[in-house]
This record gives C-alpha cells, sequence and structure tokens, in this order.
C-alpha cells in the first residue's frame, strides 16, 4: 500500500509530458506572469506568482526527466518532495488561483500554465490534498448527481414550479429532441428564471429541446479538484443520457467551465471524440439570431457592460457571440478596460467558489473588478456563467456597489418579440 | 598546452556535447513524449495558432505592459546586443567562415561593437538586479538562473578584454569561458533558446484551435 506522497508523486510522474517538458525548459523565471495574476496583483504577495505554483510538477520533472536532476538528487543535493511541499501548495493551487489562464497569455516563451496547475491538482488530488468544500462537492456529485446535492427529485419540481408560474414548456426526457440543455444546480435552485428564459427563447424560434432527469448537471467538480477519474465519470453520465435520448447537440447552460469541459477538455479526459456537438448557449442563441429564429424588440437602455467569463471567452474561444446579442438589445453596452482573452476572473473560477477557506482571499481579489467597474459607471453587469453571476453579486455586496448582474439569455427572454 | 586544450579537444568536446544535448532535449518534446492526440473538434487552425502564437510572444501584450517594461526593455536590449555582437562582431565572423561557413558576411565596425556590448551588458545587469531585487523573480529564480547569467556575464566581459586580439591568453580565456556556457547550456534555463518555439506552439496551437485570439 503506498503512502499519499507516494501516490502524489508518482501521480505528478504520470503528469509529464511533452507539453510539461518544453514548459519547464522554457521558462526564464522572469516573473511576467505574476502581473497577469489577480491573486498576486491584489495581494503583493509572490507565493501567488503563476509559475510558483507549479513548483511541485516542476520539481518531479527537474529530478526525474532531467540529467542534472537525476544526477543531483542520486548525489543527494536535491532534496526530495515531502508531505509537507504538498500540503504548503493546497491552499496555493486551490485557494489561490481561479484557472483563469489569463497568466497563461502574457508569458513571454508560451507557458500554458494554467495546463500546469491543472496537471499539480491532479497530484493533489491523488495524495489526498484537497479541500473541505470541493471533496464534498465531488463526494454529492458523484452519489446525487449534482454538487450541491440536488436529485432529479429536486430538478423536476423545479421545473413544474417554472411551468406553473410562467405558463411555459419545459421538455423532460424527450428521445430525439435537437437540444439537450444541461444545467448547474445554480440554475436549478437560485436563478431558476434562467429555465423559463430559454424556453420562451426555444419555443419562439421553434426548435426542440429537453432536459434531462437522470443526469441534469453541467458542472463537473472532478475537473475543479483535477482528478480526472472523477471527470471521467461524471462525463460518461453525460454520454450515457445523450445516447439514450439520441441526442445530436448538447447545450451548455450559462457556466463557463462547463462548456470547457464539454467542448474542450471532455474529449480528451475520457480519451475519445465526443457522439454530440456540443454549444455553449450563447452560440446557440447567436446562431438562431443569424437564421433569423430570435427576434428582439425594444431595448434596454440602462448603461450596462459584459464580464467575459474566463472559460467562455479566454479558454473557450466564445467572444463575439455574447456582444453580438447585446448589441441586438442594450444601446448603452460599454466595454470594461481589459476584455474578451484578456478579461480578469470574478475569483471563482476552478473550485474557488465552492472553497469556503478561500472566501477572503476570493473577495480580496474582487478588488480588480470592482476598479473596473469605477472606471465605467455602469448599472448594470451582464454575464454569461451563472457560478461568475454568484460571485460578482457576492463581490458588489461585499463593496457595497450598487450595480445589478443579469444574464443574457434572461435579457434577450425580456425582450423576445 | 592550455591553450592547445582550448583550441582543439575541449572545443570539441563542447561542440559535440551542445549539438548533442540541444538535439536530444528537442528530440525529448517534439517526439519522445508528444503522444497526444486532442480529442475535441477544433473550431479554427491549430497551426495558424501555432504560428501566430510564436509571433505573437516577442511582444508584450498592452494590458500588462505597463508592469512589465523593465523585464521588457532590458530583455530585448540584452538579447538585441547579444546577438549583433555573436553574429556581427568582426572576430566572430572571422571565426564562423573559417570553421563552419566557409565565407565572410557584413560585421559591425569598432564603435559598433562597443555600442552593442555595453547596451548588451546594460540589459544583463538589469535583468540580474531584477532578478535578485524583485521579490517575485528572487522567490522563482533558480540556481541555474544564476549561473547562467554569470557564465553570459563572464563570456562578454573576456569577450571584450579579448577584443583587440592584443594578447592570446585573454582569447583563450574567452573561448574557455564559451566552451564552458555551450556544455552548460543543454541542461539549464538557457535552453529557452530554442524551447520557447514549441512551448509557444503548444499553447498556440490549443488556443488557435478553439478560436481564442493568441
Ligand atoms: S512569465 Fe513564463 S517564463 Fe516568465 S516566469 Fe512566468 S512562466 Fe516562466
Ligand atoms: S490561472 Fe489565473 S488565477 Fe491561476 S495563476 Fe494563472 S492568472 Fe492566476
Amino acid at each position: 500500500m503506498s503512502t499519499p506522497l507516494e501516490r502524489g508523486v508518482d501521480m505528478l510522474k504520470s503528469q509529464v509530458d511533452a507539453r510539461v517538458e518544453s514548459y519547464f525548459s522554457s521558462c526564464t523565471h522572469c516573473g511576467v506572469c505574476a502581473e497577469a495574476c489577480l491573486f498576486y496583483t491584489e495581494t503583493d504577495d509572490p507565493r501567488y506568482t503563476p509559475i510558483y505554483k507549479t513548483e511541485p510538477l516542476r520539481k518531479v520533472w527537474q529530478q526525474n526527466f532531467t540529467l542534472w536532476g537525476k544526477l543531483s538528487t542520486s548525489l543527494g543535493l536535491s532534496k526530495p518532495m515531502t508531505e509537507n511541499d504538498l500540503s504548503d501548495w493546497e491552499t496555493l493551487v486551490y485557494d489561490g488561483c481561479s484557472m483563469c489562464s489569463r497568466c497563461t497569455m502574457v508569458c513571454p516563451v508560451g507557458i500554458d500554465i494554467a495546463y500546469l496547475i491543472r496537471k499539480v491538482k491532479e497530484g493533489m488530488a491523488a495524495a489526498g490534498f484537497v479541500p473541505e468544500g470541493l471533496q464534498g462537492a465531488s463526494e454529492r456529485a458523484l452519489k446525487f448527481g449534482s454538487p450541491m446535492g440536488l436529485t432529479s427529485k429536486g430538478l423536476l419540481s423545479a421545473v413544474g414550479q417554472q411551468k406553473k408560474e410562467h405558463d411555459i414548456d419545459i421538455p423532460v426526457d424527450v428521445v430525439g429532441a435537437e437540444y439537450l440543455v444541461m444545467l448547474s444546480s445554480n440554475e436549478v435552485v437560485l436563478y431558476t428564471e434562467f429555465l423559463t428564459a430559454i424556453s420562451k427563447i426555444f419555443s419562439a424560434a421553434g426548435i426542440t429541446w429537453t432536459v434531462s432527469s437522470k443526469y441534469f448537471e453541467a458542472t463537473n467538480t472532478g475537473v475543479q479538484m483535477g482528478d480526472s477519474v472523477i471527470a471521467a465519470q461524471l462525463l460518461e453520465r453525460l454520454l450515457e443520457v445523450a445516447t439514450e435520448l439520441k441526442i445530436k447537440t448538447v447545450v451548455s447552460p450559462e457556466c463557463g467551465h462547463a462548456y470547457t469541459t464539454f467542448r474542450w477538455d471532455g474529449p480528451n479526459i475520457l480519451g475519445r471524440e465526443l457522439p454530440f456537438n456540443v454549444v455553449h448557449i450563447m452560440e446557440l442563441l447567436d446562431q438562431l439570431r443569424k437564421d433569423g429564429k430570435l427576434k428582439t424588440t425594444g431595448s434596454f437602455d440602462e448603461r450596462l457592460t459584459y464580464h467575459d467569463p474566463c472559460n467562455i471567452s479566454r479558454r473557450g474561444g466564445v467572444l463575439e457571440q455574447p456582444r453580438n446579442l447585446l448589441n441586438q438589445v442594450a444601446p448603452n453596452f460599454v466595454e470594461m478596460n481589459d476584455k474578451k482573452e484578456m478579461n480578469w476572473c470574478c475569483g471563482g473560477g476552478g473550485g474557488v467558489s465552492s472553497n469556503e477557506r478561500a472566501e477572503p482571499l476570493r473577495l480580496q481579489v474582487f478588488n480588480v473588478k470592482k476598479r473596473q467597474l469605477d472606471e465605467l459607471d455602469v448599472t448594470t453587469m451582464v454575464t454569461a456563467c451563472s457560478n461568475c453571476r454568484t460571485m460578482l453579486e457576492e463581490g458588489l455586496e461585499e463593496n457595497e456597489m450598487d450595480i445589478e448582474v443579469v444574464s443574457i439569455t434572461e435579457l434577450i427572454a425580456d425582450h423576445l418579440a | 598546452m592550455f591553450e592547445q586544450l582550448v583550441d582543439g579537444i575541449f572545443w570539441n568536446i563542447a561542440l559535440i556535447v551542445f549539438f548533442v544535448g540541444v538535439t536530444w532535449r528537442l528530440i525529448t518534446v517534439l517526439v519522445l513524449r508528444s503522444k497526444r492526440i486532442d480529442y475535441s473538434v477544433a473550431r479554427n487552425s491549430g497551426v495558424s495558432g501555432a504560428i501566430m502564437a510564436n509571433i505573437r510572444g516577442f511582444y508584450p501584450r498592452k494590458e500588462v505592459s505597463g508592469r512589465i517594461r523593465l523585464q521588457v526593455i532590458a530583455g530585448y536590449m540584452f538579447h538585441l546586443g547579444f546577438f549583433v555582437v555573436l553574429f556581427f562582431a568582426a572576430p566572430h565572423v572571422k571565426f564562423i567562415a573559417q570553421n563552419i561557413t566557409g565565407f565572410t558576411y557584413m560585421t559591425i565596425p569598432y564603435w559598433g561593437f562597443i555600442v552593442a556590448s555595453e547596451i548588451a551588458f546594460a540589459g544583463l545587469i538589469l535583468l540580474w538586479l531584477h532578478r535578485l531585487l524583485n521579490p517575485v523573480t528572487r522567490l522563482i529564480s533558480k540556481r541555474s538562473d544564476h549561473i547562467a547569467t554569470i557564465l553570459v556575464f563572464v563570456v562578454m566581459l573576456t569577450g571584450c578584454m579579448a577584443l583587440g586580439e592584443a594578447s592570446s591568453e585573454l582569447r583563450v580565456l574567452h573561448r574557455f569561458s564559451v566552451e564552458l556556457l555551450m556544455v552548460y547550456f543543454p541542461f539549464s534555463a538557457l535552453m529557452h533558446a530554442f524551447m520557447f518555439i514549441p512551448s509557444r506552439a503548444f499553447t498556440g496551437v490549443l488556443l488557435g484551435r478553439r478560436g481564442v485570439n493568441v
């Protein structure tokens, strides 16, 4: 039976691939990445330097995959990894990194630092160094199907309530529907207007869609923890229901990490192509707009701005679609100074939002968003990720800022022709 | 005796270690450990992403440029000054012609050498001071970063001292320091001189496929 440390080190060793090799071989330790990371810029603590967060993986790579490293380890000149090293880095990678990958965009030698941090998390998860909040969320996800512990019953009751209140149709378990819409628990429990909004839009557009009562959860705690085994198990559940319902296109809801997981990382976690297309709700709505199936009327005249969710824009490539939609209904839409692929994170991505321990730090790094908003003097902020929405609302409340956070989908639904 | 070794066997060893080492490191990245296939369906071309990322990396993004002015300016000063001296200083052109290409090409005048090497020195010293004094770079720098900086500094210093070719000892000292640098090169952070290309390419492919502006 191996120790947690051995499991962690073995997992880190198994993470070394061509990208890791080239990234660590080209890092000049110039420190530029720190200047792009909100956890460094808002705390001035050098330990939050992005590349420093990858130190456990770098150490394992250096000691096991480089000539000098092997030599100095065998001569006892290089200290082996200890459990303390891993426990020290737990807070750095889980509390002090929202996996926003802004650092990746500025590294002069092109290192995808977020990719390396994701790999460090694999080692942490294997060694058991995972924050309680995330661990609990993933246990609930495996047991009940959702990180909030929401079951099919909970979904069906929310659906029933929305149908009754708004006299709308929310199809459930429809075999052969064009689109399977996945939901984050947030959208079932907190932002129930989202379901109503998509129902109105889809019925106006005349497309067939469904939600699945068997597995509806869009978020993937395995990805947040950095545990590919759990991530794959949760993805398999999606594959199962999509196959049962004969779905051609899966729609990611307003959730950044769900989109990146389904669209980009999922196939690689599973090691095969997915048997369906994946689109983000923003892509689908913009396509419906282009096809003339989504017509709006009137306008939202408040001065508003758009918060780019990192996983949708910088990591997902969905940059123009939300802007196209906003330009259709919001004449007073203004952009933040750093936007699109260089936006600043809300602070709660990468599982930080599920990690209660990280809350004070998360609220501290929200200062960067506060500064961006102060420059604009807006009354409304729109976004396309329900996790960002919660984080933004909490940050605004903490800073006593009177700005309303709205979902684009809901904004569009409110202006349907 | 030492001169003969430096001009003979040491030089041959340094050349072999440099070329074999660099090639081996690059092969490790490009062939041995690159078994990944991306199973996601690409939105845009990964190849153009790789090319764009390799070009894009040469200038800083405006969103951070104000915060990294020193690294950018000093970095360019060092690299440009160093490459001008390396490839265009008269003794180097002569050496390259005699040992590698067989033909000579344009050289910089003496004053050009002085300007280029002073710019390179200033850049290197600024970068090193930044490495030592800035809390971020002080925390993340490794022993090999300092060794590499010292070796490059010594190579440049002995090169300047040997410039007049007044003394054979100084020339030998310069060549010996170059040999040390060449032997150290493949096993150190100096490898970034080659590795930045696959590194930018890997990230460029990922972002390019996803349709993100690299
Ligand atoms: S910016 Fe890139 S090269 Fe510089 S320290 Fe960070 S990861 Fe290393
Ligand atoms: S991914 Fe974002 S939060 Fe994490 S180190 Fe990079 S810039 Fe910082």
